[in-house]
């Protein structure tokens, strides 16, 4: 028997739907095994991770505020990636979203309100695009190749934030530890169920999925990134500027990756130390391709490596493996789906072993 | 005189693992393969070379072992990329993830154990002079790496098998259709890089620091990866560029610890900056090369696209 691939017309919607959910149930198979093999009890490995967080209802408002960053990042990844615009650095953009937010809480002093609010997660939006317009404008003026500048850039900012939070911004009456002075109770995003942690951010994070995605289909700029990403002459001929589907990729990605660092840190974390960069803007790259590039697909592919971050926290203390082996996990969920891409894209055919043909066909 | 010594000791020992991971990666993106993945690669070499080490009790077969690691870890990007054709930069970002967790949880059982270091292959009386230091007093590694500046030159430029890999990662489909294994000639070049990168990482558990520690590459391998845009592509400014990244980082260290009262002016230089000017200036340069025209580039045309021939 033989194996052949047959190009589709166009890609399949139901391997669409069905290869992430199938990336992720591999996962957890090969996962148990794996573990397994190295002298890890993996079923109870794969349950705390993928399941517990889930199950036990204590456990989803970490779920929920860890969700938030990675879908906000993702939304705005997918955008660019449609358009064939490799922006992978969304960490810097993250962190430095954040510090703006943080320079207008220092510079707000004790006044708080709604007012500092807003100007805080516009200035963490103003920040990130501001750091992807590097790259952008690089890009669009000389060429140069945006996944290493973006990348080279992140390393830049996590710099800036070493030198700030250790520096000028150091909380003076933090005992000389490298951090922000914590957030006035009433410049932080305000909680939405009293005695939890899930913060405003979390509703916005499930609201812009829905502008994305009305945005993406409903849209002539959603027009344009489908076209550009998938027919580039096309999109040339039909007058959309590969130019400024570059700017707007990288904007709406900077954007997205700074209003994610903003809401982390006025929501969530409400000082920055050297901790706060925890690799969100990596992770929303496979939250994206997980997602399948879609805003909704996004939205579902956060909740799923949240769980996978909240649930190797609870492994670290249930059968004592490291918290970064949530990474192997996440790490196969994205060689999973990057290698299933060939059931979007190809029909597999089985065709019957040629023993019965006994003449080889002309030209073989 | 003896603060140079220290200081010239120091550098060679910064940037000898990035001298190594950027040779890899220099001969992968050669061949027109983008790998992302070296910090996940180094620290898959960094745990097996130790663990190699701490089983055999033998470091050359430490070396070997991390390696062998290391080519096993890109083999399986490689896997990913160049037989199911995914997409480059998310699958080298993904080795890293899972070379960082990989490496974290082999490595448990081999916290807090030592292994003695790697260090000088020359009778100690050889270096026991602090000038003859400068020149004998290393681990093999060093030297190794040092060799392997040349030996990766002369390879790209004057071999047949070199001109083949760069015919590879500047035109594909023409080297497909004279008949050379784009695919193949790829699969050994990503091979190559891993086994480099796995060397890289293992001089930080076996030389600079004899113990394992969770990701205690820190971040290196993304240095590597600018070191190799910043040397435009080539092996001999490769060494010249990692010694300059490894002064930077060695002004990082010293204006850490404050320790750089010799120069006035750079007192007044916060350490973070010397932490950010090899990518700063890997942006520059990068920059300068894409300004100048497409003739004499030395940048893969084929760097990060993936391998479809017309069936």
């Amino acid at each position: 028997m033989r194996i052949k691939l047959e190009k589709r017309q166009e890609p399949s919607k139901l391997m669409q739907v069905v290869t992430p959910i199938a990336s992720v149930l591999l996962t957890m198979l090969v996962g148990v095994v794996v573990f397994d093999l190295l002298g890890i009890d993996g079923q109870r490995a794969v349950i705390d991770i993928f399941l517990t967080p889930l199950l036990a209802s204590y456990k989803w408002q970490d779920v929920a505020v860890k969700a938030a960053p990675l879908i906000i990042i993702a939304l705005g990844l997918s955008i660019g990636n449609r358009a064939n615009v490799w922006n992978i650095g969304a960490e810097g953009q993250y962190i430095i979203g954040a510090l703006c937010a943080a320079g207008v809480g220092i510079a707000a002093g004790t006044a708080g309100g709604p007012i500092i609010m807003v100007t805080m997660i516009l200035a963490g939006m103003v920040g990130g695009s501001a750091w992807a317009s590097v790259p952008a404008a690089l890009r669009t003026r000389f060429g140069v190749n945006e996944i290493l500048s973006s990348l080279m850039l992140t390393y830049v900012a996590l710099q800036v934030l070493s030198y700030l939070v250790g520096g000028p911004w150091k909380d003076p009456n933090g005992r000389n530890f490298p951090a922000t002075a914590p957030l006035q109770p009433d410049q932080t995003l305000p909680i939405l169920f009293s005695g939890t942690t899930v913060h405003l951010g979390v509703a916005i994070a499930v609201v812009l999925p829905f502008v994305f995605w009305l945005l993406m289909s409903r849209s002539v700029f959603g027009y344009q990134i489908r076209v550009v990403g998938s027919a580039p002459n096309a999109a040339r001929h039909g007058g959309f500027d590969g130019n400024q589907t570059v700017w707007l990729a990288m904007l709406i990605g900077g954007g997205m990756a700074g209003l994610a660092g903003a809401l982390e840190f006025a929501g969530s974390l409400k000082a920055i130390n050297l901790g706060f960069p925890s690799g969100y803007g990596f992770t929303a790259i496979i939250v994206s391709f997980l997602g399948r590039l879609h805003p909704i697909g996004c939205l579902i592919a956060g909740i799923v490596l949240a769980v996978t971050y909240v649930g190797g926290q609870v492994a670290q203390t249930t059968v004592h493996i490291p918290n970064a082996t949530a990474g192997i996990f996440q790490a196969m969920m994205l060689f999973f789906i990057l290698a299933s891409d060939i059931f979007v894209r190809y029909r597999v055919r089985f065709i019957p072993s040629a023993k019965a043909v006994v003449q080889p066909a002309p030209g073989e | 005189m003896d603060f140079l010594i220290a200081a010239i000791i120091t550098i060679v020992g910064i940037s000898t693992p990035i001298l190594l991971a950027g040779l890899g990666e220099l001969v992968v993106e050669k061949s027109g393969v983008l790998n992302l993945g070296v910090e996940g690669m180094m620290l898959v070499g960094a745990i097996a070379g130790f663990a190699a080490t701490v089983l055999t009790g033998n470091p050359w077969l430490g070396v070997i072992g991390a390696a062998i690691a290391g080519a096993l870890a890109a083999s399986l990007f490689g896997f990913f990329v160049l037989t199911l054709n995914s997409n480059q930069v998310a699958t080298g970002l993904a080795l890293t993830i899972f070379g960082t967790g990989l490496s974290s949880l082999i490595g448990l059982s081999f916290v807090g154990r030592i292994v003695p270091q790697f260090g000088s292959v020359f009778p100690p009386e050889l270096a026991r002079d602090p000038l003859l230091k400068v020149v004998f007093g290393y681990s093999p590694v060093v030297y190794f790496a040092l060799i392997m500046v040349f030996a990766v030159g002369w390879f790209l430029k004057s071999t047949r098998a070199g001109l083949i890999l760069r015919a590879v990662g500047e035109n594909d489909l023409s080297a497909h259709s004279i008949g050379y294994s784009v695919i193949g000639v790829r699969y050994a070049a990503v091979a190559f890089g891993g086994a480099m990168a796995g060397i890289g990482g293992a001089y930080f558990s076996m030389v600079i620091t004899p113990m394992w520690a969770e990701r205690m590459t820190a971040g290196r391998g993304w240095i590597a990866l600018a070191l190799v845009v910043f040397a435009g592509w080539r092996a001999g400014r490769l060494l010249v560029g990692a010694i300059f990244f490894g002064v930077l980082m060695w002004m990082e260290l010293n204006a850490k610890a404050g320790g750089l009262s010799f120069l006035s002016f750079a007192q007044y230089i916060p350490s973070q900056f010397w932490a950010a000017m090899p990518y700063l200036m890997t942006v520059v340069v990068l920059t300068l090369i894409s300004m100048r025209d497409r003739v004499g580039l030395n940048a893969p045309a084929c760097l990060g696209k993936p391998f479809l021939p017309a069936t």
